[in-house]
């Protein structure tokens, strides 16, 4: 198989188009990302960013268009092409899913470590010494106590939970990760440690990131780019200092004056 | 205490031979041999209701009757016995319903219809061991969904069966799993082997008998063909270990078998005895060299 193209975007978005019944979820969204981008996608509630995520993320296939990811050995390819296996597999490897509520992302009734290690074990990995070692590294790289490796998720607090669905996502170093509201639901003190976290993660791994948020604060803090989507269509999109100090859309104009100041 | 001596069962003309009708043996005939192609691989079935409860045996009391034969002989164990509620009952069912000849011997029996243990002596060609299986899907307690399992089974990711392991390490610091241990069969499938002690694992492992089990309310089949490879999952670094006992057996001396511990009095007493049965009996009767090492007090 062809290596990985390096001039060719990690992930290239093409007139993406999802209806639910007659109703328009997704109409004509197009973009593609660059290895270590994060592009932030905002918008109010029912704009289509979550139905966006689904089908960015294999969950949901499209009914028009193509999402294609740069494949670590073949290059560009359509994921909706690919066998199931394959896109399972591809999930489990080189992509990261954080979901918004903990407790969908993470296995509530096996300890932490477990958590953590799960997909190396689903990789092949064998041998108990060096999982062990891998979740208790991992522990320590997203902030949870150590000694908290055998517990189970459910003692753990809210932003405790995110963490850990954080490290367990990208324990195989992903190269692409999917971040479904990872602050929503988190006290502004949490916010801020998870917010910190994810930044110096993702710069350190060098990961690429698709951000869904109806945080402004969160995009500014993170994404390089931003896209903002109205009715399932994307309005306007671009630099995420340059979209937030100079809005050229009404929508998106709206969107950063109805921001509360402090 | 042995069938033999129990009053003589008389067979009953009523009903059909070995209770099920042709149509529903022929269904599940058809089931087990689908089960047979794919080792390992779990088939749907069309469950009868049995005239005894989910629980007691239904799966392999069905799968029993479609394979049964008037020229066969039945052996049923239930926790390695011959003489339990459910080994007795059963084995009293189908000398009612099919008049077939029952044994309490490992080596002359055809069938074997068991509940918890595989029998000490090792089987031989031509012997089938019919299991009945509460619980088929091995994934079952950490993902709930079918759906799911059906595709972790069809897409073989099979990663999940070693949370279980890894975090029976975690907590108890070796693999404590001792009964419904999983098992890879010929290297594809994962499978539940039924609620037999780990310690009968090694007996699954390229087995000269055909194993065949039967779950009555989860309506699942599966097969274990003769002579296919059964490893038990582990760690590299914590391999698959059966358990071992510190005393032989109280009555004939074994110290190679699966041993249950008996209660003998309120006062604490208790001692170590083979689970099967006749295994037991056997070395009983014959010339048994080794000496118990210590007998009930």
């Amino acid at each position: 198989m062809a290596p990985s193209d390096a001039s060719a975007p990690l992930l290239q978005v093409d007139a993406v188009r999802r209806c639910y019944g007659t109703r328009v979820a997704l109409d004509q969204v197009s973009f593609e990302l660059w290895p270590g981008e994060i592009l932030a996608v905002v918008g109010e509630s029912g704009s289509g960013k979550s139905t966006l995520l689904h089908v960015l993320a294999g969950l949901q296939a499209p009914d028009g268009g193509a999402v294609r990811f740069n494949l670590r050995d073949g290059g560009p390819h359509d994921i909706y092409c690919l066998t199931e296996g394959q896109r399972r597999a591809l999930t489990r490897t080189d992509w990261g899913l954080v979901h918004q509520n903990a407790t969908d992302g993470l296995r509530m009734n096996v300890s932490a470590g477990a958590n953590v290690i799960e997909r190396p074990m689903a990789l092949g990995e064998r041998h108990y010494g060096r999982l062990r070692r891998l979740a208790l590294e991992w522990l320590e790289r997203v902030e949870i106590d150590p000694s908290r490796i055998d517990d189970t998720p459910t003692t753990f607090s809210g932003g405790m939970r995110q963490r850990l669905q954080i490290a367990r996502n990208l324990v195989t170093l992903p190269r692409l990760v999917f971040l479904d509201e990872p602050t929503s639901g988190l006290d502004v003190s949490v916010q801020a440690k998870l917010l910190d976290l994810l930044r110096r993660l993702t710069r350190q791994l060098g990961l690429a990131a698709v951000l869904v948020t109806h945080d402004l604060a969160v995009a500014r803090l993170l994404a390089d780019r931003t896209m903002v989507m109205q009715r399932g269509c994307v309005v306007e999109a671009g630099l995420t200092d340059q979209l937030l100090d100079d809005p050229a859309h009404p929508y998106t104009q709206l969107l950063v004056a109805s921001v509360l100041p402090p | 205490m042995t069938a033999a001596q129990q009053a003589p069962v008389v067979r009953d003309p009523h009903v059909n031979f070995a209770y099920l009708d042709e149509r529903t043996k022929r269904m599940i005939r058809r089931a087990l041999l689908k089960a047979v192609c794919i080792p390992g691989h779990q088939v749907p079935f069309g469950s009868r209701e049995m005239p005894l409860p989910y629980g007691w045996g239904t799966g392999g009391i069905q799968v029993t009757a479609a394979i049964l034969g008037p020229a066969d002989t039945l052996k049923v164990i239930d926790q390695g016995a011959d003489d339990t509620v459910n080994a007795v009952n059963i084995r009293r069912f189908f000398q009612r319903t099919a008049g077939i000849a029952v044994t309490t011997d490992t080596t002359r029996a055809d069938i074997i219809q068991t509940r918890h243990r595989i029998p000490e002596t090792p089987l031989r060609e031509g012997q089938i061991l019919v299991y009945q299986v509460p619980a088929p899907e091995p994934m079952q307690r950490l993902e709930p969904r079918r759906s799911e399992t059906r595709k972790l089974h069809g897409l073989a990711e099979y990663g999940l069966m070693h949370v279980k392991l890894y975090e029976d390490i975690a907590r108890y610091g070796h693999i404590a799993t001792t009964y419904d241990y999983p098992v890879l069969v010929n290297g594809r499938y994962v499978m539940s082997p039924s609620p037999i002690p780990k310690f009968d694992n090694p007996k699954m492992h390229r087995s000269p008998a055909l194993q065949l089990f039967g779950a009555g309310r989860e309506k699942r089949i599966y097969a274990v063909p003769p002579y296919t490879s059964v490893a038990s999952l582990a760690f590299d670094d914590h391999p698959f270990s059966v358990q071992r006992w510190e005393s032989a057996c109280a009555l004939c001396g074994a110290t190679d078998s699966f041993l249950d511990e008996w209660i003998t009095d309120d006062q604490g007493a208790r001692m170590f005895v083979c689970s099967d049965s006749h295994y037991c009996a056997t070395r009983q009767a014959g010339a048994v060299s080794t000496e118990p090492s210590h007998g009930p007090e």
